[in-house]
Parts: C-alpha cells; sequence; structure tokens
C-alpha cells in the first residue's frame, strides 16, 4: 500500500518511497518549495539584487527545513505529552521578557539567556497555543463542553495578554489565532462561531484602552491612510501604490519604481507583497496566493488523516496559523487591514517565523506519518 | 439555593443542558474522525473565500485604481532639477569683456557622505582659508537642498589648494574638488562701482527671489549693472527630468530641457576712459562720470578707490573685508553715483539761466562788487566772496553774467537769490536732474537734495529766510547732488538744454524687462521759457523784479537759444580766458587751458564741507584732512560739437579749478585727442593740411 502511494507522489518511485520513511510528505514539500523559490526571487529583487541578502535568507530557510525534518521525525505522541509542559515555559519565558527582556526597535520582544542565542519566547507561542488547546480538548469528549471553550479561550488568551504589551500586536493576534482555530476546528457550533465572532467585533472598541499610543496610531492610520502622510500612512499608501501601479502584469522584475527606488518601506520584510505587486502584478500575487492555498489544503487534508484528536486539532490549528499569517500580511499590505507588523510566511527576509512555520508543518508531517493507515 | 447574581439560573440552565448532553454521548472515534473532515471542508471553503477577498481587493487595487495609482508612483520617481543658466556676460562700447564667467575648480561639501558637517569644515579650513561668511553661506544654501546634492564651500581654489586637497582626500569623506563656473572681473577695483559685482545668495535672496528660477543659482548681482540688470544677466534656468530613490538621490537623466543664458549686455562704458579716468583721480578719494551728451551713455562712471569685486565671488580674509568696511576712505561706497555733495559753484550757470528765464537779469546788467561782500537789508550777516580775505577785501569790480560765471562771482549769485522768487531755482534746478534721478539704469542712484520752503518746513520747521536764497544761488546750503548728477547737468548744458537721461546699457541680446517698454531712448524735455512761480509769502518782497532794474520787462523772461549759447561762452571763458590779467582770466585757465587742443566749457565749483564762522577765514592749512573743501568740475568738450561730458569730484580736494579742473582736462584728452588725431592726420591726408577746418582747431580767445 505505501509503496503503491508513493508511485502517485510527485517524485514517484524509490525517493518517493524515502520521504514517505522519514514521515515527509511530498506534496506539502512541493507547495512550500514552491513558495520559498518564489519568495527567494522576489526577495532577490526587493534586496536590489543583493547576493548577500539572498544566501542569508537561503540559509536561514535552509535551516528552517531541516528543523522541520527534525519536527517531523518525532512521534507525535511525544508532542502529546510535552504539549502542557511547553505551553508552561512559554508562560514563563514570557512573564520574564516583560520582566528582563532587551529591547530592540522600541518594541521588548527578546530574551537574552546566557549560553543561548537570543530569541523570541512568543515565537514558542505559536506553537505550543494550537499544541496544548489540542492536548487539552484531546481528553475531552467532542464538540466540547462550552466550559472546556471558555477554558480553551482563557489557554490562548493568557499568551496573548502577555505578547500584546511588548507591544506586539501582530505576533499576540498570530498566537491567539491558532488556539481560536484550533477550537473552531473542535467542533462547536458555527452559531457560537457566530456569537463569538461578533462579540470579539463587538468588543473590540474595547482594545482601544489597552493599545499603546503607537498602536493607536496604526489603527488611524488604517481608518484614514492620508491622516500622516509622511509618517504612518507613508507606508500604506506607498504599498497601495506599488501594487496598484504594477497592474494586471506587473513593470516585471527589477523593474518596480517604488521598490528599486526605496519609496515603499520594510519592502523586503513586511511589505515585500507589494514588491510582488508591483513586478509582477496581479498575476504574481494571484500566483502566490494560488500557492499559499495549495499548501492550506494539502496541509488540511493531512490533518483529516491523523491517528488522533490531538494530531487532528494540532494539524489543523497550525495550519490555519499559517494561513492567519496570509491573509493579515496580505490583508495589511493592501490596506484592507490595519498595519500590525506580521510578515509574509516563508517570503519576508528574516528567519524566525520560517522557523515557528516550518516547524509546525514538521508537527503536521509528523502527525499524519505517524498515522498508521 | 444561593444567587449569585441577577440570570444566574438562565446561565446555569445553559451548562446543565451541555453536561447532560455530553453525558449522554461517549467518545466514538470514527464519528469524530468524519465530523472533523466534514468540518475541515467548510473551515477550507472559509480560506478559499478569505483568498477570494485578498484577490479582490488585489483586482480593485491593480485594475481599477491602477491609472490613480501609477500616477502617484510616477509622482514619486520623477522629479524636475533646475539647470542654473550661464550669466550673461557684460561688455563694454569696443567689446572689451568687463565680466566674464571662467571655469574654475571648487570645494563642494555633500553634506550626507560626512560624519560631520562641522568638523568637517573645521577640517577644511584648516588646510585652505574659509572665511566665516563662506561658512555661513554654505549651510544657507545646504539648509534648501538635498543632503547628498554637493554644495559648494569654496569656490576657486589655487592650483595648490587643489593639491593640499586631494593629498587629505582620505580624511575628508564628502568633500570634493569639482570644476565650476565663477564670475569674473577682469578690471577689478576700476570697474567695481561701475559694473558691480556678484555676491553669494543670502538667505534674504532666497525669500526675495523667484524659488524656481533661482534653485541652483549660487551668485547673485548686489551692486551697480550686475544688480540693475541682475534679471536679464541671469537667464532661464534649464530642467532635467530625472529619476529619483525615495531619498531623492539621481537615478538618472529621463529628459532635459536646456537652460537659456542670461543676455549679454554690452554698456557704453569706455574701459580705456574709465582707466584713464581711474588714474587721474590717483590716490585721492573722489569720482569722475563722463557722459556722451548725445546718447547720454555713460563712458566713465569711476569711484576711487574701489575694491575688488573678485573678492566677493572667491571669499576673502575676515580682516580684508573688515579693511573694505572700516577704512575711512571707503572703498565699498559708490561716491560717483550715491555720494552727496553741495554742488558749489558748478550751480551758477544754472541759476543763471533761471535768473534769464525769470528775467530778473539779462547779459547786459552789471553789478559792482567793491569790498567782496553781499549783505541783505536789515541783516547784518556778511555774504562774501570766494576771493574776500581779511587782507585783500578789494572785491571783483564791474560784473555782468558772462564775468559772474568765468570769474564765478558770489556776490553777482548772491544778487540774482536775493531777486529770483522763493523756490523759483529748485523748480527751475529739478528739470537738470537736481533732487531726482534722471539716469535709468544706475544701480542705487541717489536723488540728492534739492531744497525748497515745503521741504524746509517739513524737515526743518522753518520757513525758507532770504538767507537760503542767497546760499543756493551759490550751490550752498542744503543743496546736495551726486557726481553722477552733475555730469548730467553738464550734458545737459553742453545739449544747450536737451534733456538726455543718462544710461549704462548701450545694447543687448534682447529687449529687456528692466527698461519699461524695452525703451531706451527716452525724454528730450524742452527748457523753454517756464511759467514764474506765484509769488507765495510776504517774506520774498524783496524778490521778483526791482523797480530800477532798466531794460528788464517781463517779457523777456524765458529762455532764448542765444541764452544757451551765451551761457557755454561763458563757461567756454572760464577755460580759455587767459592772459588778460589780475582777477580776469578764467578761473581754470591758469590750470588747464594754456595748452588746450579742443575748446573745452567748464565749471569749478569748491563746497564748503564744514562751517566758517562770521568774520573768519577758510584756512586749509587748519582743517584736518576730512574737513577740508570738496573739489568740484563740470565740463564737455568740443564746445560747438560736444561729444563727452564729464563732472569730477575730489572729496577734500581743496580748490575746483586746481585740483578737479586737470583730472577732467586729462579725461577729455584721453577722450578726445586720438579721434582728433586721427581726423587730422586724414585730413591732412586728403587735403593737404587745411587743419582750419576741424572743430577743435585752436581759435581765437574771446
Amino acid at each position: 500500500m505505501p509503496s503503491d502511494y508513493a508511485r502517485t507522489l510527485p517524485l514517484g518511485g524509490a525517493p518517493g518511497r524515502a520521504l514517505l520513511r522519514l514521515h515527509l510528505d511530498p506534496w506539502l514539500l512541493l507547495g512550500l518549495g514552491a513558495i520559498v523559490a518564489f519568495g527567494l526571487l522576489v526577495l532577490y529583487s526587493a534586496s536590489h539584487r543583493d547576493l548577500e541578502t539572498l544566501a542569508n535568507q537561503a540559509l536561514r530557510i535552509g535551516a528552517a527545513f531541516a528543523l522541520m525534518f527534525v519536527a517531523a521525525q518525532l512521534n507525535p505522541r511525544i508532542y502529546l505529552r510535552w504539549a502542557p509542559g511547553l505551553y508552561i515555559l512559554g508562560i514563563v519565558l514570557l512573564i520574564a521578557v516583560l520582566l528582563f527582556g532587551t529591547t530592540v526597535k522600541g518594541s521588548q520582544r527578546w530574551l537574552d539567556l546566557p549560553g543561548l542565542p537570543s530569541f523570541q519566547p512568543s515565537e514558542l507561542m505559536k506553537l505550543a497555543v494550537p499544541l496544548v488547546v489540542a492536548w487539552y480538548f484531546h481528553a475531552r469528549p467532542l464538540p466540547p463542553r462550552i466550559r472546556h471553550v471558555l477554558v480553551a479561550l482563557v489557554l490562548c488568551a493568557l499568551p496573548t495578554a502577555l505578547i500584546v504589551p511588548q507591544p506586539d500586536l501582530g505576533t499576540g493576534l498570530m498566537v491567539a489565532a491558532g488556539g481560536v482555530a484550533v477550537i473552531v476546528m473542535s467542533g462547536i457550533r458555527w452559531r457560537v462561531v457566530g456569537a463569538l465572532t461578533s462579540l470579539v467585533v463587538l468588543a473590540s472598541p474595547a482594545l482601544w484602552f489597552v493599545m499603546t499610543p503607537y498602536q493607536k496610531g496604526r489603527v488611524l492610520t488604517f481608518l484614514d491612510p492620508g491622516r500622516q502622510p509622511q509618517d504612518a500612512g507613508w507606508n500604506i499608501t506607498q504599498s497601495k501604490a506599488a501594487i496598484g501601479s504594477g497592474g494586471f502584469s506587473g513593470k516585471d522584475l527589477f523593474n518596480g519604481t517604488q521598490s528599486q527606488l526605496d519609496f515603499l518601506p520594510e519592502s523586503q520584510t513586511d511589505f515585500i507583497i507589494a514588491v510582488i505587486g508591483e513586478e509582477l502584478g496581479l498575476v504574481g500575487i494571484t500566483l502566490l496566493l494560488v500557492l499559499y492555498l495549495l499548501v492550506v489544503a494539502r496541509a488540511l487534508l493531512m490533518a483529516t488523516g491523523a491517528q488522533d484528536t490531538f494530531g487532528r486539532l494540532a494539524a489543523g490549528g497550525l495550519t490555519l496559523v499559517f494561513f492567519a499569517y496570509v491573509f493579515v500580511n496580505v490583508g495589511m499590505v493592501s490596506g484592507l487591514l490595519p498595519v500590525v507588523g506580521v510578515p509574509l510566511p516563508l517570503v519576508s527576509y528574516g528567519g524566525t517565523s520560517a522557523v515557528t512555520l516550518l516547524v509546525g508543518f514538521g508537527i503536521v508531517m509528523s502527525i499524519y506519518g505517524h498515522a498508521t493507515r | 439555593m444561593t444567587r449569585p447574581f441577577p440570570g444566574w439560573h438562565a446561565v446555569k440552565g445553559i451548562f446543565d443542558r451541555d453536561r447532560a448532553r455530553q453525558q449522554a454521548q461517549l467518545k466514538d472515534v470514527d464519528q469524530e474522525r468524519r465530523d472533523f473532515a466534514s468540518r475541515t471542508l467548510v473551515v477550507f471553503f472559509i480560506v478559499a473565500v478569505m483568498c477570494c477577498v485578498l484577490t479582490a481587493r488585489m483586482v480593485w487595487l491593480t485594475v481599477f485604481k491602477h491609472d490613480e495609482y501609477r500616477t502617484i508612483s510616477e509622482d514619486n520617481r520623477i522629479q524636475m532639477f533646475g539647470v542654473p543658466p550661464p550669466r550673461g556676460r557684460i561688455y563694454d562700447r569696443t567689446g572689451i569683456l568687463l565680466a566674464d564667467n571662467v571655469p574654475v575648480f571648487s570645494i563642494f561639501v555633500i553634506p550626507e557622505l560626512t560624519d560631520n558637517v562641522d568638523a568637517t569644515l573645521s577640517a577644511i579650513a584648516a588646510l585652505v582659508e574659509l572665511s566665516d561668511e563662506e561658512i555661513d553661506a554654505f549651510h544657507t544654501l545646504a539648509s534648501e537642498s538635498f543632503p547628498h546634492s554637493p554644495v559648494r564651500v569654496r569656490p576657486q581654489i589655487t592650483p595648490e589648494e587643489r593639491a593640499v586637497i586631494e593629498v587629505n582626500r582620505h580624511r575628508l569623506s564628502g568633500v570634493q574638488v569639482r570644476p565650476d563656473t565663477v564670475r569674473h572681473y577682469p578690471y577689478g577695483e576700476v570697474m567695481a562701482h561701475a559694473v558691480g559685482s556678484v555676491r553669494r545668495k543670502t538667505a534674504e535672496d532666497i525669500r526675495r527671489l523667484d524659488r524656481r528660477r533661482y534653485s541652483r543659482t549660487q551668485f547673485v548681482g548686489k551692486r551697480g549693472v550686475e544688480a540693475f540688470y541682475e534679471h536679464s544677466l541671469h537667464g532661464e534656468p534649464g530642467s532635467r527630468q530625472v529619476e529619483v530613490d525615495a531619498l531623492g538621490r539621481e537615478q538618472r537623466e529621463l529628459g532635459r530641457n536646456p537652460p537659456r543664458p542670461g543676455w549679454n549686455l554690452t554698456l557704453h562704458l569706455d574701459a580705456s576712459l574709465q582707466v584713464a579716468a581711474a588714474q587721474a583721480l590717483g590716490e585721492r578719494r573722489g569720482a569722475v562720470v563722463a557722459i556722451d551728451p548725445r546718447s547720454g551713455g555713460i563712458l566713465a562712471l569711476a569711484s576711487v578707490p574701489g575694491y575688488d569685486p573678485n573678492l566677493f565671488v572667491t571669499g576673502m580674509d575676515p580682516a580684508v573685508y573688515d579693511e573694505l568696511v572700516i577704512s575711512p576712505n571707503k572703498p565699498l561706497f559708490n561716491r560717483a553715483a550715491n555720494g552727496r555733495y553741495a554742488p558749489g559753484s558748478t550751480f551758477k550757470p544754472i541759476v543763471g539761466l533761471a535768473a534769464l528765464a525769470h528775467g530778473v537779469t539779462d547779459w547786459e546788467r552789471t553789478i559792482v562788487d567793491n569790498d567782496g561782500v553781499y549783505r541783505l537789508p536789515n541783516n547784518r550777516r556778511q555774504y562774501r566772496d570766494w576771493t574776500w580775505t581779511k587782507d585783500n577785501p578789494s572785491g571783483q569790480g564791474v560784473i555782468d553774467l558772462h564775468r559772474a560765471i568765468y570769474r564765478s562771482s558770489n556776490i553777482y549769485f548772491y544778487g540774482l537769490g536775493d531777486r529770483l522768487p522763493v523756490d523759483s531755482i529748485p523748480r527751475f534746478a529739478a528739470q537738470f536732474g537736481y533732487g531726482r534721478v534722471l539716469s535709468i539704469d544706475v544701480a542705487g542712484a541717489e536723488p540728492g537734495l534739492l531744497p525748497d520752503s515745503e521741504w524746509k518746513m517739513g524737515a526743518r520747521g522753518e520757513g525758507w529766510y532770504p538767507g537760503d536764497n542767497l546760499n543756493l544761488a551759490i550751490g550752498q546750503g542744503d543743496l546736495l547732488a551726486t557726481p553722477l548728477q552733475l555730469a548730467t547737468v553738464a550734458s545737459i548744458i553742453a545739449n544747450r538744454g536737451r534733456v538726455v537721461r543718462p544710461r549704462m546699457l548701450l545694447n543687448s541680446d534682447a529687449d529687456l524687462p528692466e527698461l519699461e517698454n524695452g525703451e531706451l531712448t527716452v525724454d528730450f524735455v524742452a527748457l523753454g521759457g517756464i511759467e514764474a512761480g506765484p509769488a507765495s509769502g510776504s517774506q520774498n518782497e524783496h524778490a521778483g523784479t526791482r523797480p530800477g532794474d532798466a531794460g528788464l520787462r517781463p517779457e523777456d523772461a524765458g529762455l532764448r537759444s542765444v541764452d544757451w549759447q551765451r551761457m557755454v561762452d561763458a563757461m567756454e571763458a572760464v577755460v580759455h580766458r587767459g592772459n588778460q590779467g589780475y582777477r580776469e582770466n578764467g578761473t581754470a585757465w591758469a590750470y588747464i587751458g594754456q595748452d588746450i587742443a579742443y575748446r573745452m566749457a567748464g565749471k569749478s565749483g569748491t563746497a564748503q564741507v564744514v562751517g566758517i564762522a562770521q568774520g573768519e577765514e577758510y584756512d586749509e592749512e587748519e582743517l584736518d584732512e576730512f574737513s577740508r573743501k570738496h573739489a568740484w568740475f563740470i565740463a564737455f568738450a568740443p564746445v560747438d560739437d560736444p561729444r563727452i561730458a564729464v563732472c569730477v569730484l575730489v572729496e577734500n580736494g581743496g580748490s575746483g579749478s586746481a585740483v578737479a579742473g586737470p583730472v577732467a582736462r586729462e579725461v577729455l584728452d584721453h577722450y578726445l585727442l586720438p579721434e582728433l588725431a586721427a581726423v587730422t592726420s586724414t585730413a591732412t591726408a586728403l587735403a593737404s593740411g587745411s587743419g582750419r577746418a576741424l572743430a577743435g582747431a585752436p581759435r581765437p580767445d574771446d
């Protein structure tokens, strides 16, 4: 059976079988590889053809793929067992960050532990929250009881409440999204989903009172981009100009004036989709969105093939976190959502989120690859 | 049962029903797997819908709003940069360059590339001279340009300075030596006040000038012709359409619209005459203005001492600048156009003509001067002749108007001042340009001061006294005029009353907006009969035509052409009447009239600087240099066909005839003698030597 299945895989035959033995999913690898290749190409242009930037990013992505490979080898039961511990560790570290964290670019996100490379504990929570919520529901019958849902929401809200004041609204939202995704996948009724969603929407103005002036500024700028044309509104105006001026087929790679002449801020990181829009046009953006959609589709399919409740919920939650990144990033760059500082997965320059997301897919592969069919 | 809060039962009911349903249900693995699969399908559907929302947004931006955003992005990247036009050159009437643009090397600093602008400027200052003024100018220019554009710090460095900068290049980041163009004045000091100079654009200039036209211009005309014709000399800046990055750094040129160079100007100035005038003044402080009376063209406008205008372009040592500013010789002061001095006796021909016009005298009327003193009725004050001394109070004897001019009799003119109605002198004199600016294009020309009763009431709060008319009649009192104005007066007399306004510009590449309607020839104000002003006020009862002045009838009022000719004859006698005995020669004859090759009319003047008390004598030896009298001489020649009129002022020079006269003679000689020589030799060659036919040939004295 596995050998027949392997023959249908993209690499077919022996290599496919080798991948399966390593609990790696060729379809998902193919999709992720395509996104990474596309991302590196665009980054090369966004960095003004700087090979050093490109090599740097390739190295990071390579390391992230290596970690994904390791994550895929671990038995899902290990994740199930370690989920609560991981979660508690993350909470402790987040408190430590608030107390002794290093401030970089005005945000206190980094923890410098002696003998370890500095890292952001909030990244750990992006994995820990979906895992711990899945762990929580695993021991309980589904669909969950409202009491359990409320507990699960508290599990999501606690780390979020610790991350948002760093301030890092974007990561906080992504961490919460991971937990909420698992709750949605757990089978609560759509009516409840709808009710909770409208509750969040109605309660969101209350968020205003806990936001920092910096975050408030971003929301105001979202509501009225012309408010501070030289300041906060500049980013969004320039990114919309970049995408809009790219038109249907773009100005061609390396020819986007907005990005090549530095009018577009953060063009290698959070706003890189605007470079795609300007240089490759609507066609390029749509191509990338289709790739993301295919990856999400494959990962969700893998989730349905999981052995147990924990596996299904964790795999589904991790996949939806990935999509949440895509949606929030593209939404903010195109002016649909406020600017919250979420990178475009696997395309934006930087290694942290790539590691988190690829390790997440490593866990998905582990859950799928270790299932007995 | 406790009820913690209202509605407790409702909330508890939800939990109770929930628990009941759960208890009824076992953990069914297959059912959960199926539930999860269907739920995943729904979730995927939602994900797909969200992707569609993103795509729709992108379609909106890239397709429907494409034109709008393309415009924004083009506006971002394309900028217009001004290209400064080359400044128009200035030539003299013979085509000699007076103001040129020369290629040089200058030091530029690109602020963005320096670690610290101030430290870099200090480092440059340690290697080459750099004045505070230049540093200020740098900051002014740097403040209005991009941090990446080079800003000039020191223009025109020497090859040695260039070598020093290049050798130290490694520790001067952001410093560049670049080819550059600067204004150059080949004649330096001699032409400084006539041609003027450009100076660095100041913060004040930036406010005043058209930002677009001057965005890239570093020097602006500040004095003389450079200032007056600034607009025309500047030209129209071109532009370059340039692609820039977000910091405004130039990426590449997309298009270019070349600048229109400033118009070249040719002036009436005669460079060699200007040099001769400055040389004739020598080390003395003073001014020479020469005008071609036929055209009004200013042939020379010299103010000595001058300054080297190139210093204002290249920058100068602060000590040098301080020296220029504080020197008692005032080298920066343009005496020719801005110096205001009492015209003294040079005013007498005007008063004489005014008296003729008003019918208060004629050419036959005489007075007798027995004691060199004039007195007003009921007034003990003595008005003295210039010949009067304690040792020789004899007077100049019988004097008519002709003799009153060539002997410069104060007593005769006191009498005219006594007879002329109040304000008739200023009204008449204004036609010659006193008290106003007749010159068309001399930047900052002073109007001087032409006092009348109204002015005196305003300025002093006093009425016009008879004594004021007397002082005015000999060109003293409050009357002030510039050398340029007196040269104009000389040219109007040379023209026998035809007023030609003085001008610098001879011609130019185009019609210049500085001259109204582009018209260069304005004027012809005829000096015919003037209306006798209404005799106003009781205090001038004594003035006007007195009974007993035989031969003067009201209908004789007004000027006839013979009056002009006789006034010119009298002025000719000032220079040429000689060998006639004691107090019978023209005042200037002894100094300039004895070996002259052409006929020249002139009038000396000696203007008092400090008041001399009643009964005291003016003693040059006792006064310090700056309290001595100013020496004037106005002249024109040849008398019958005047081609040049000149005014000479020597500050604190003393006697007009002895000091200023020879300067005027030198200037006229320089201008006329080569011409006469050429005509003579041609005539000799053609007509075997009939020198008598020449206008400038000597003829017997009157």
